[in-house]
């Protein structure tokens, strides 16, 4: 009893009775409402496809090549991020401090690509309130461009934290828990791409 | 205060006021005392806009209020209630007992707690201050669009209840991801998840409703936001919109927010009963899967809400089926409760009654919605006093019967204190008759026709007698709250005499002090059933000895526990997020200083801690 006491008190207080960190499973938790936060957003812009009163329509004006390049770079940003993890967890932290800094800067590039997108369609004359595919289509690619962006911020804080020499393979942890975010608004990002570009 | 050394327990008010230790807590029962204590304070003011109501309503033609604040009572009163009294309320039980019950320290995250706390305050503050503006919203609980659109409410109104609810939300989010996290991994040795109190029990479904159901109303808001504030379509017909789509994006939250308010009351039930027949919970593996069971179905029967609106033979039928479904888990649960009393040794104390009147209410609240899962049923009965009557008999008859069972029951446990019994009998009969009183006429009223939001009638309806019997039952209802307050301000004023285990009960909490210390269990216990502290004073009822009480923990084992240290953090990033919300109201730089000092906030506390300069904290 005694000795079973001890060793909970010298645990880590923040790994539970299951073996897990608090801080992950938090983060799954979060990560599953986010699932019924796009989900709800996707069903939006699902139920009213094609009850646009006007133009434009979506395949007047999206350009998919244009789009595929930028979810590649998104999509390659999560390779980065596994790697800045794998650095950081065997305490090789300049190549840490590069691949940190990469994600960022390709995530900083998919919201610079949407960022190109959004004004060319506003110059084409679609906005918020010109039809139900300007409402739908600009809130859920808008509400996703705001979670990269608040990963971007994230990473870079990560990456800001590391040339302070204030990152280390025991905060391993925190690195994996911004790359589960990381990974979970680029599979959101398929999801986006599959409804809305791909399928007419 | 920024320091980073190991907190001992008990320096928390020496060093500064009793007032800023309070402001900077982490400690999950000072949360639990000021969730408990404000949402009871907004429980009297929903009360208030109730009774004001009720005498609009007393006599036909009457002029107490006129239409449009009758709007606005309404809706503060639904959307209080909901809010910022039952959610809160459980809120508190959430944050004071759940650690307790599972053995553990704290919560997983007590910074995340104490933010969480101050953003519903936010939040509760923000909407009502809507009526120190003149605008209080005035578009029903539920908000049906396009009522809620620039064009229909051009002031202020609206927006005042769509960005409270938007922070009301985040703060509920927030403490869900908290209490999935603590339950699942703060547990004592030996705790499996069948050896969970049954409140914890009730209490982590509601925390997956909370996770799960929240985003689509949040969703919903922000389309409506967008429409006010940015000029969208989304409900819009003029523009193609459909006002339906916020019905079902609110319903699919608002269905699952039913369980939301009642599961943690059937909960504290299944705690009360057993403690006082002096038995085990009859069947609780049943009553645990039907919670279960309960918090699943609640997804699906969304649209009962809607039968009204002509959904079509097949969505109606589909909706009805799953509504009379999910009647079968609840009605498992009343057996269950009714089977724990049968051949108990039945202690007739106010908790109990409490409970007893839960399981009665309850029971007739669920068999008037079973009637309106039935489509044709329901077009006769909805938006009439029907509907009223049902929906009262399920979150006051349930809830609050549930809330004030656990109130009674765990007051000592709390403040060292029992509540006076005879006050306690007087306050649950005068509650019983004037609730009994004020609602059950509703149901005879809603189908003779009277429709729900009038703010008067004519008196040639026939309506007129029973509104009156209705308003002489509410101020019965006010009467046996002020008995309440009476017991508690005079219980206060008595001595500590309650003593650690008053009710001689079954679960860890009544293991430790009243109230108990800062660290709550000088060692983490282990346990080894579902009602480990009656194993340990009575054995297993089957034969098995009593394990008896632990051996007692040394002082210095006492001085080595480290407690998280009090953190400003949480209240100023909940400052710092209302004055961005409030900002939406005000100009566009308020939003971006705020959001600019809400980053901030959020950076000074996700790195509070981040490279302690002695080692030792969290």
């Amino acid at each position: 009893m005694t000795s079973q006491a001890a060793s909970h008190a010298e645990h880590d207080p923040n790994i539970g009775i299951t073996g897990l960190d608090h801080r992950k499973m938090g983060m799954w938790a979060f990560l599953g409402s986010e699932c019924m936060f796009f989900g709800s957003l996707i069903g939006t812009y699902l139920s009213y496809k094609g009850k646009s009163l006007s133009g434009p329509t979506p395949h007047e004006i999206l350009n998919i090549p244009l789009t595929s390049v930028s979810a590649f770079v998104l999509l390659m940003s999560s390779v980065l991020m596994v790697l800045a993890l794998a650095a950081v967890q065997r305490n090789d932290m300049k190549w840490a401090k590069i691949w940190l800094f990469s994600t960022a800067t390709l995530g900083a590039g998919f919201v610079g690509f949407q960022i190109f997108e959004f004004t060319h369609f506003v110059h084409l004359g679609l906005t918020l309130q010109t039809n139900l595919f300007g409402s739908t289509f600009f809130t859920l690619t808008g509400f996703h461009g705001a979670h990269v962006t608040g990963g971007v911020i994230w990473l870079l804080a990560l990456w800001a934290l590391a040339v302070r020499g204030k990152l280390g393979p025991e905060d391993a942890l925190k690195v994996e828990i911004c790359g589960l975010y990381w990974h979970f608004v680029d599979i959101v990002w398929i999801a986006i791409f599959t409804l809305v570009y791909l399928i007419p | 205060m920024a320091t980073h050394a190991a907190f001992m327990p008990g320096t928390e008010a020496k060093s500064h006021g009793v007032l800023w230790s309070w402001l900077t807590t982490v400690d999950h029962k000072r949360i639990g005392i000021l969730y408990g204590t404000s949402a009871f304070i907004f429980f009297l003011v929903g009360g208030v806009e109730a009774l004001i109501m009720r005498l609009q309503l007393a006599r036909p033609d009457n002029t107490l209020v006129g239409p449009q604040a009758f709007n606005e009572l309404f809706t503060m009163h639904g959307t209080t209630m909901v809010f910022l009294a039952i959610m809160p309320l459980s809120a508190s039980f959430f944050n004071y007992m759940i650690p307790l019950m599972i053995g553990a320290r704290d919560v997983a995250f007590p910074r995340l707690n104490a933010l969480s706390y101050w953003i519903f305050l936010a939040g509760a503050l923000f909407l009502n201050a809507s009526w120190l503006f003149g605008v209080a919203p005035d578009a029903g609980w539920f908000g049906y669009a396009n009522l809620t659109s620039r064009q229909f409410s051009p002031t202020a109104s609206i927006d005042f209840w769509v960005l409270g609810l938007q922070i009301l939300g985040i703060s509920s989010l927030m403490a869900g991801f908290n209490f999935v996290v603590t339950i699942i991994n703060l547990r004592a040795p030996g705790m499996t998840l069948m050896r969970m109190p049954l409140f914890v029990w009730m209490s982590f479904v509601t925390q997956f409703l909370l996770v799960l159901a929240f985003p689509a109303i949040t969703v919903g808001l922000i389309l409506l936001m967008f429409d006010r504030f940015f000029g969208t379509l989304f409900y819009a017909p003029a523009g193609g919109g459909d006002p339906l789509l916020w019905q079902h994006l609110f319903w699919i939250f608002g269905h699952p927010e039913v369980y939301i308010l009642i599961l943690p009351a059937m909960g504290i039930v299944s705690e009360v009963l057993p403690t006082f027949a002096r038995k085990p919970l009859f069947g609780a593996p049943v009553v645990i899967y039907s919670g279960i069971m309960i918090g699943f179905f609640g997804f699906g029967v969304w649209s009962h809400h809607m039968f009204s609106v002509g959904l079509g033979p097949v969505a109606d039928s589909a909706f009805s089926i799953a509504t009379m479904l999910i009647a079968v888990p609840t009605g498992v649960k009343i057996f269950n409760w009714i089977g724990t009393l049968w051949g108990g040794t039945v202690r007739f104390k106010t908790p109990l009654f409490f409970a007893l009147g839960f399981i009665a209410m309850f029971t007739m609240g669920g068999l008037s919605g079973i009637m309106h899962a039935s489509p044709p049923v329901d077009l006769q009965q909805t938006d009439t006093y029907f509907v009223v009557a049902h929906f009262h008999y399920v979150l006051f008859g349930g809830s609050i019967f549930g809330l004030f069972a656990g109130i009674y029951y765990w007051w000592p446990k709390i403040t060292g204190r029992l509540l006076d019994e005879r006050l306690g009998k007087w306050h649950f009969w005068l509650m019983m008759l004037g609730f009994n009183t004020t609602f059950f006429p509703q149901h005879y009223l809603g189908l003779i026709g009277m429709p729900r939001r009038i703010y008067t009638y004519a008196p040639d309806l026939g309506w007129y007698f029973w509104n009156l019997v209705s308003t002489i039952g509410a101020f019965v209802i006010a009467v046996s709250i002020l008995v309440f307050i009476v017991n508690v301000v005079r219980t206060q004023r008595s001595a500590p005499t309650a003593g650690d285990d008053p009710w001689d009960a079954r679960t860890l909490e009544w293991s430790i002090p009243s109230p108990p210390p800062v660290y709550n269990f000088a060692r983490v216990p282990t346990v080894r059933d579902r009602d480990p502290f009656w194993l340990q004073k009575h054995g297993d009822g089957h034969g098995g000895k009593p394990t008896g009480r632990p051996a007692p923990v040394s002082a210095a084992e006492i001085k080595a526990i480290h407690m998280p240290p009090p953190s400003y953090w949480p209240i100023l990033l909940g400052a710092a997020f209302l004055f961005m919300m409030s900002g939406a109201l005000i100009s566009i730089y308020q939003v971006v200083l705020g959001g600019l000092l809400t980053l901030y906030c959020m950076f000074r506390f996700a790195l509070e801690y981040h490279r302690p300069a002695s080692g030792g904290g969290h």
